[in-house]
């Protein structure tokens, strides 16, 4: 299978302080990849390498055969959509003034958006549910409701490639599972290349193809989630003591971290 | 209503709002005209060599355009660094390029040099300089070379308080006679435009035109950078052509009329207030609502004293500082 991005040999640097060194990385077209790793691994400057936000010192990003250092902002943000950790809400903006914001990549610089525009950005709405809210301001939604209108405007820059930086954090499970739904069945629909930050490491094993998991800013492993979800590599990166066994729901890994009440069962 | 439409409606309404305070604002002063004699006389229907029309011709109308084309600016400018500090408080003043201009102004109005090329070069200047050194003060402390926010305007802020102490050094070094006069000009004084001046205003067009065609990534701005980046935009490039455009605009309008504030602050804010954030109609509107503010303040400059006039940056500081306070009020319940 084609690899529709490739990270080679990246190491980055800041202040003298290894942030990531000598990270490898293929995505085949169409995976849901997901990145795991404690706190201060690296998660998410690998994930501003990726999209071309920051420069490694060393290494290369290739992103579909063409190096990402040649893109264009414009022409890389047409292959690549990024879904960030925060957005700021404090400028009155609408949620439709807000997902119409993504067809930016395809307009010509004073572009004025046509019909075909607007349809896009309505089906992206109807598509993450967040239609009936068109006409709310942004600081007047709730964390699951702006998550899902800021999955709107990245669909509807009709990218290849969907980065999400921790989508899930700070919401309730049925609202995760909403968010981690649409990810999935927009990909099956599209073909979506879809790399994920995540902490969850239940979702990353129910909903990633592959995991990589990253340490100090090192690649522990990389592969299918039953094997990266291992008990001690997980005890070793994360420092704590885990559970892994087989869900109830079958086929997949079900990690517990272990309370320091519970550890002498 | 859709964006197009909503963009032509607002401009005509605020053009037929500019044409008429323009009116209004020559159709008055120490000598007494009115309203219809005035128009009879700018359309041609009067006698163009009457004393009135003299006046109105050669007077009023130059200090309407200058009141104009200030107002339009200063509120264009302010909107400009409201997108790029994603700071609802920041004016073309905040940075300090007002202060760096207004010091070029005054060390060539010393040094004795004509109004053009000599004032209008230094005070560029002057205005580049503060650019120059408050950039590179924010990307060095930031470790990079992306222009930071918060880095940005604490290097403006301390560098406007630095321009006003070297500002009255120089001021108070001089023992002149063009001291009263520099002292009236860094008020904001409109009073002294001369007709040949006026052709330097052209060079103002092309700004506002790149302004408007920068409306866009202005709004992806407000995101914040690196969803601006995400979403398409060279955000390094865009946002030094910006800078460098503005303090050209600022530049020029303060080796004209001094320092007149507030105009940046307030009309931004009332027509986001009024017309929502996106930049592809507050920039038309900026500019036409802050030209008729501006010519409409000047005119009660004019007016309200019973003799002579005051440096019409007293009246919008008297009228703006009060309002902005109201404004800010009223949106924070």
């Amino acid at each position: 299978m084609s690899l529709i991005l490739d990270m080679a040999n990246i190491s980055l640097n800041f202040h003298d302080k290894s942030i990531l060194s000598n990270i490898s990385l293929g995505v085949s077209a169409g995976e849901f990849f997901v990145i795991i790793g404690p706190n201060g691994a690296g998660k998410t400057s690998l994930l501003k390498i990726l999209s071309g936000l920051q420069k490694a010192q060393q290494g290369s990003v290739t992103v579909k055969g063409k190096n990402i250092t040649k893109y264009t902002r414009r022409n890389l943000s047409q292959i690549l959509a990024i879904v960030p950790q925060h957005i700021e809400v404090g400028f009155p903006f609408t949620v439709a003034d807000t997902v119409i914001m993504g067809r930016s990549p395809h307009l010509g610089i004073l572009g004025m958006e046509g019909k075909e525009d607007f349809h896009i950005a309505e089906e992206a709405m109807n598509f993450t549910e967040v239609a009936h809210l068109a006409d709310r301001k942004l600081f007047q939604l709730s964390g699951g409701e702006l998550q899902r209108v800021i999955i709107a405007r990245a669909i509807c820059q009709q990218p290849e490639i969907i980065l999400l930086d921790e989508p899930t954090t700070a919401l309730d499970p049925s609202h995760q599972l909403k968010i981690m739904d649409l990810m999935e069945r927009f990909r099956r629909q599209h073909s979506t290349t879809i790399i994920m930050v995540s902490h969850d490491l239940n979702l990353a094993s129910m909903y990633g193809d592959r995991l990589m998991l990253l340490k100090e800013g090192r690649v522990v492993k990389t592969g299918d989630p039953k094997t990266v979800l291992n008990k001690s590599l997980l005890e070793e990166s994360y420092g704590c003591q885990m559970m892994v066994d087989e869900s109830p729901l079958g086929q997949v890994a079900r990690v517990t971290p272990i309370p320091h009440k519970y550890q002498h069962i | 209503m859709p964006i197009g439409k909503k963009i032509i409606f607002t401009t005509l309404l605020l053009s037929i709002v500019l044409l008429l305070s323009s009116i209004i604002a020559m159709s008055a002063g120490s000598s007494g005209t009115h309203f219809w004699e005035t128009l009879s006389i700018l359309t041609g229907n009067s006698d163009p060599d009457s004393v009135t029309a003299t006046i109105i011709w050669q007077i009023r109308l130059p200090r309407v355009i200058l009141a104009a084309f200030v107002g339009g600016t200063l509120a264009l400018g302010g909107l400009v660094f409201q997108a790029l500090l994603r700071n609802p408080l920041a004016e073309p003043y905040i940075l300090g390029i007002s202060g760096g201009s207004a010091i070029g102004a005054i060390l060539a109005m010393l040094i004795g040099l004509s109004y053009f090329p000599g004032v209008a070069i230094f005070s560029f200047a002057g205005s580049l300089l503060v650019l120059a050194f408050v950039t590179t003060l924010a990307s060095t402390t930031l470790g990079n070379t992306m222009l930071g926010k918060d880095s940005l305007l604490l290097g403006g802020v301390m560098m406007n308080a630095f321009c006003a102490a070297v500002i009255m050094f120089l001021i108070s070094m001089t023992r002149s006679f063009q001291v009263q006069h520099i002292l009236y000009w860094l008020m904001g004084d409109l009073a002294t435009i001369q007709k040949g001046q006026l052709s330097i205003l052209f060079l103002l067009f092309p700004c506002f035109i790149i302004i408007f065609v920068l409306s866009r990534p202005m709004n992806l701005l407000l995101l914040g950078k690196e969803t601006a980046a995400a979403m398409g935009i060279n955000v390094k490039k865009i946002v030094l052509l910006l800078l460098v455009i503005t303090s050209l605009m600022v530049s020029i309008i303060v080796s004209l009329s001094g320092l007149v504030g507030f105009v940046g602050l307030v009309i931004p804010h009332i027509f986001r207030l009024v017309l929502g954030p996106d930049h592809r109609i507050l920039v038309p509107s900026c500019l036409l609502g802050g030209a008729s503010y501006l010519i409409l303040c000047d005119l009660l400059a004019r007016i309200l004293p019973s003799s002579g006039e005051l440096p019409v940056g007293i009246i919008t500081a008297l009228i703006g500082a009060p309002l902005f306070i109201i404004l800010l009020l009223r949106h924070r319940t």
